[in-house]
């Protein structure tokens, strides 16, 4: 299930207290007042447990799988856990060994730079191609269609389509590449491209949902603002830059929110196309974790990575949370 | 075949028709609006990886193979379907992932609706710190949770079944609370007069309320079924025995064993993409708008 990294207010005006029939009109007799309080409570009583009857599947879950692993893990963190035999609590060895890691310095570093291409290249593409696909011409549902489908794709199979499109001797890329006159590439198995090739590849699935979410911020442009810009005679290019653009702050601080996110816990792609390879080079915080976790079996080594990644993402959504608040100030238009 | 269209008065109508600015000058009349000229080949490019996926998953072993490779099957191959279907794992893996998001889907709906109702529309102790602490826990990111999921399955006996991949998945956070705004968004005045009639809040929230939540209902299914149909990383975790394997961990498992046989991986991988595909073109508008209404009412 996604998680919904944006603030979801909790202020929303409370459940009006339960109507019963009758309701507490003014009783003259004290001894019927008194009957109906007692079925009224009796009510209330009922209805309480019918609730925890419908909310305890939810929470049941939640709780056992969401907050009791988020204790779970802080204590593995501090402990050597191998899966089975019993832990041993070491305090915070796991900690200090992640800051002298290499292996956990470079999965950072991947990730970074993984973020750092991904996340701009994807809004950046993402406003072009909505701002272009914005029109009423013919053909345009169509091209909506294609840009959105790879979205779909699950990263497995991107992961093992493009490890045959890529395919430094038998792929068509660089039988392509060959046909240009071009010299093949390594793609995946060169330590120089595969991060790189990774970004393109999510890129390819990754862009369409920009493009979705700017389309629909787009119909909420107040058309008679655009209209007044232009009576005003402005181009189209200052109706862009003083109206659409600002009017699409809000929606890119969720996309900027959004795709970090999504970027900072990228696994599935890595997993199936080069685990990680060629020489580490696209070792990612979460394959890191995954690997010290279930393949090394030291757990409460790859808690504490898990801990310092969910840090990390914690950090990113209070950041977000403190744009956002500005860009809504500064009376932008949703 | 169309994304949901814009409704009119998008773009400014005397604008919309113009030919780009560059051309401004010369007006060269084309017979058709300039902007094809960038969006074909742009959308083509988008869609030539999935084109080459559906071509090579038809191609025969010998095509497949050769170098250069060829780049039009000369004619429709089913060896590599055959092969794949042939294979006894591979169709226990997509009834595997059938099973799994199909409870995933019936139990969110469920669970969903009960504690988005309460959530809604009764009053209860706790109810406010509950519903904090779950949307505290959607801002948890899996990577955190996943050892102890990992250790409590593992406890539960659950480990190497599809029980483990289930579990998990029965009803989340986000759904409980998408149905709990959107019941907040209905009148009351219906749910009301049946109450006062005697039904029992089960029957109003089963007859009344979502017959009416037909969006919400649909968003959440919508979802669910997508990232539990390709979810990884979980069965990943979850699962050692091939006989329990979902579809996306059979395939990769599938390609590292049979990478000289690229259209047999293909073709599976075709029958992997296919279910998403179809219930994406089949569902698009609520598909985006799904996605849209998520994203943006934050």
């Amino acid at each position: 299930m996604p998680h919904h990294p944006a603030p979801l207010t909790v202020a929303d005006p409370p459940g009006r207290p339960v109507t019963t029939p009758g309701g507490t009109a003014q009783e003259p007799e004290t001894g019927r007042r008194r009957w109906r309080a007692a079925s009224l409570r009796q009510a209330h009583r009922r209805e309480a447990s019918t609730a925890w009857a419908f909310v305890s599947p939810a929470v049941l879950i939640i709780l056992g799988l969401s907050v009791l692993p988020v204790v779970w893990s802080l204590l593995l963190s501090f402990q050597a856990n191998d899966l089975v035999t019993p832990s041993r609590w070491v305090g915070l060895d796991n900690y200090r060994a992640l800051a002298a890691d290499p292996h956990f310095s470079q999965a950072i570093r991947n990730t970074l730079l993984y973020t750092a291409l991904f996340v701009p290249l994807s809004l950046v593409g993402g406003l072009a191609l909505a701002l272009a696909l914005n029109r009423r011409i013919r053909l345009v549902g169509a091209y909506r269609t294609l840009i959105f489908v790879p979205f779909v794709v699950s990263a497995t199979a991107q992961g093992v389509l493009f490890s045959f499109i890529l395919d430094p001797e038998f792929g068509v890329a660089n039988s392509m590449l060959s046909r240009m006159g071009l010299s093949a590439q390594g793609f995946l198995t060169d330590p120089g491209q595969a991060l790189a090739v990774l970004v393109a590849i999510t890129l390819w699935s990754g862009t369409g949902f920009c493009v979705v979410v700017y389309l629909a911020a787009l119909q909420d442009v107040p058309q008679s603002l655009i209209e007044a810009a232009r009576l005003d005679g402005a181009g189209r290019r200052h109706v862009l830059r003083h109206v659409t653009l600002p009017a699409l702050a809000p929606v890119t601080v969720f996309l900027v929110l959004w795709q970090t996110i999504q970027s900072l816990q990228v696994f599935d792609l890595v997993y199936v196309t080069t685990k990680g390879g060629p020489l580490g080079s696209t070792t990612v915080i979460v394959y890191f974790i995954w690997e010290q976790a279930f393949k090394s079996f030291t757990a409460g080594y790859g808690a504490a990575a898990a801990y310092v990644l969910a840090v990390a993402l914690g950090l990113v959504g209070v950041v977000a949370r403190i744009v956002r608040g500005r860009t809504h100030t500064e009376g932008a238009v949703r | 075949m169309t994304l949901t269209a814009p409704r009119a008065g998008t773009t400014h109508p005397a604008t919309a028709d113009e030919p780009r600015p560059g051309s401004a000058r010369r007006r060269i009349r084309l017979p058709f609006n300039a902007w094809h000229l960038l969006l074909a080949p742009l959308a083509l490019v988008f869609a030539l990886p999935l084109v080459w996926l559906l071509l090579s998953s038809v191609m025969s072993d010998a095509e497949i193979n050769r170098f250069p490779p060829a780049l039009w099957p000369s004619g429709i191959d089913l060896g590599g379907y055959r092969y794949v279907l042939g294979n006894a794992l591979f169709p226990r893996w997509f009834l595997n992932s059938l099973i799994v998001s199909a409870v995933a889907v019936a139990a969110n709906l469920l669970f969903g609706s009960l504690g988005g109702y309460a959530f809604a529309r009764m009053r209860f102790a706790g109810s406010k710190v509950l519903l904090v602490l779950m949307l505290a826990t959607m801002a948890v990111p899996f990577q955190l949770t996943m050892i102890p999921t990992f250790l409590v399955m593992k406890r539960l006996g659950l480990i190497d079944t599809l029980g483990a991949l289930i579990v998990p998945s029965l009803v989340t956070p986000f759904a409980v609370f998408l149905l709990r705004q959107f019941f907040l968004s209905l009148p009351r005045e219906l749910e009301e007069a049946a109450w006062m009639d005697g039904c029992s809040r089960l029957r109003v929230l089963f007859t009344i309320v979502l017959p009416l939540s037909r969006p919400a209902l649909s968003t959440v299914a919508v979802l669910t079924f997508l990232t539990t149909w390709n979810d990884l990383t979980w069965p990943l975790i979850a699962i050692n025995h091939d006989t329990q394997y979902t579809l996306q961990l059979g395939l990769t498992t599938f390609q590292g064993q049979h990478h000289t046989r690229w259209s047999a991986v293909m073709a599976g991988n075709v029958l992997t993409v296919l279910p998403v595909l179809l219930a994406f073109l089949g569902a698009q508008k609520s598909f985006i708008r799904s996605l849209t209404s998520t994203g943006l009412k934050g």
